[in-house]
């Protein structure tokens, strides 16, 4: 089978969010999960920004700029929804109140640390945002990445090479090969895509793997990126 | 005398503000922004700014044009990188050398600010342990947590948008529009908040986000 493209993953990750979590959702591939979490559960999605319970994208007729999300969306508010300060929004995360964060990770180490803020581009500033607060004080953190680079460098690694975000906070990464379970033992995997074998996935990963006994297929049903982005 | 904290204009509402200032803008992704009297600081032209703000490049806030005026000295916030390819005013005074960068962690820089307002004038947080921000200051561990120390922020002045307001200072926010607009306030000397329109009468209480004795002085801007 073929890698999982970012709504697969979106979508894979999704299945795993449980009736009445509050969740937290970073840029990017993490925002599409929403999208894919099943009409039955019910859950309540916070933005950094206060808002909690955002509902989907705003139509362009609803659209209103006073009402936005971590990603400067213009949202909708879903049944149920209200808007803290930010003062409230962070203590709501450090105080261990989000059930789960999902974030999108450069690299995750074998000991669950995480660099996801600073690729060390030069002549560009800085930008740390929410992240940091977000991988050290969720209860649990879930990355979903690509397996490897573009260059098909690993991402999975025993050590990060990039600044960390925050130490020992990765619990689970959902990549486009497989779905890794971060353990005190290392990194066990769960799901893999069907027809890789393990020492395939293994040379994809810089840190030694632990295949589960009952390690399942990963699957997604197709699902079309928007025209005119890569996979 | 009856208490008013109405002023006419952004100009007047800023008419004292000094060389040297620390000051909080408010806003955050689009809302809040307090663009009006961002501009009127611009033209103000106090000099040697410390700007305490979210992000120092949001493409909807006019904190940038601070900036490309030569005013700010020092810029407190958690993002500093440009929308486009080409790097923002910000990036370019930055990389020269002009213009000195402090990067926090979002939480802790809204707590550092709440602090500020709040008589604390320090705490261990385990946000930034083991990473870059959290280099070169004071470490200890809780019940097994390692946290690193954050000093509290205060600033001389806070520019803050709302909604609406009435003649007491007392704000409400529109949605998102609150984010960083509360706790700046009680953060700095002088608050003057920028709203859409300012009311007749008395706010109702269980409408009122911000209590007016927070705030010093009102400008309606309309829109």
């Amino acid at each position: 089978m073929r890698p999982l493209n970012r709504l697969q993953i979106a979508w894979r990750a999704a299945r795993d969010i449980r009736d009445g979590m509050l969740v937290n959702l970073g840029m990017g591939m993490p925002v599409s999960v929403a999208d894919y979490v099943p009409p039955e559960v019910d859950v309540f999605i916070q933005s950094e920004n206060g808002v909690i319970g955002a509902g989907p994208l705003a139509t362009l007729d609803r659209a209103d700029r006073d009402l936005v999300d971590a990603s400067s969306r213009q949202i909708t508010l879903r049944p149920g929804a209200s808007i803290i300060d930010s003062s409230w929004s962070f203590a709501a995360i450090r105080g261990g109140h989000i059930d789960v964060a999902i974030l999108g990770a450069f690299e995750v180490a074998a000991n669950g640390d995480l660099a996801n803020w600073d690729m060390r581009v030069p002549n560009r500033g800085p930008l740390v945002g929410g992240a940091m607060d977000l991988a050290a004080c969720a209860r649990a953190v879930w990355i979903t990445m690509e397996h490897v680079t573009r260059k098909g460098a690993p991402r999975l690694l025993q050590t990060c090479s990039l600044p960390l975000t925050a130490v020992r906070c990765v619990k689970r990464v959902y990549t486009d090969h497989a779905v890794v379970e971060i353990t005190s033992a290392g990194m066990v995997v769960r799901e893999m895509l069907e027809g890789l074998r393990e020492p395939d996935l293994q040379s994809l990963t810089g840190a030694p793997l632990i295949f589960a006994p009952d390690c399942r297929p990963l699957t997604a049903p197709p699902l079309e990126l928007p025209a005119g982005e890569n996979a | 005398m009856p208490i008013d904290k109405r002023v006419a204009t952004a100009a007047e509402a800023l008419a004292d503000v000094s060389d040297g200032a620390v000051i909080f803008i408010s806003g955050f992704g689009g809302a809040g922004f307090p663009n009006v009297l961002i501009r009127a600081l611009r033209d103000r032209a106090a000099k040697n700014l410390t700007l305490v703000v979210n992000s120092a490049t949001h493409r909807y806030s006019n904190t940038h044009e601070l900036i490309e005026a030569g005013l700010v000295r020092k810029v407190i916030c958690t993002a500093a990188r440009g929308h486009t390819k080409e790097p923002s005013p910000f990036e370019r005074l930055w990389t020269a050398g002009k213009i000195e960068l402090e990067c926090v962690p979002q939480g802790t820089f809204t707590e550092r600010i709440r602090a500020g307002g709040a008589g604390i004038p320090a705490f261990y947080t385990p946000v930034g342990f083991g990473t870059a921000l959290g280099e070169g200051t004071e470490l200890r561990s809780f019940g097994g947590r390692d946290c690193i120390l954050a000093e509290a922020i205060k600033g001389d002045l806070a520019l803050v948008r709302a909604d609406a307001a009435d003649r007491y200072g007392n704000l409400s926010f529109r949605y998102a529009q609150m984010n960083f607009g509360p706790v700046m306030a009680t953060a700095a000397t002088l608050a003057v908040a920028e709203v859409r329109a300012v009311l007749d009468e008395p706010m109702a209480h269980e409408q009122v986000q911000l209590p007016g004795f927070y705030v010093d002085r009102i400008v309606a801007v309309g829109t």
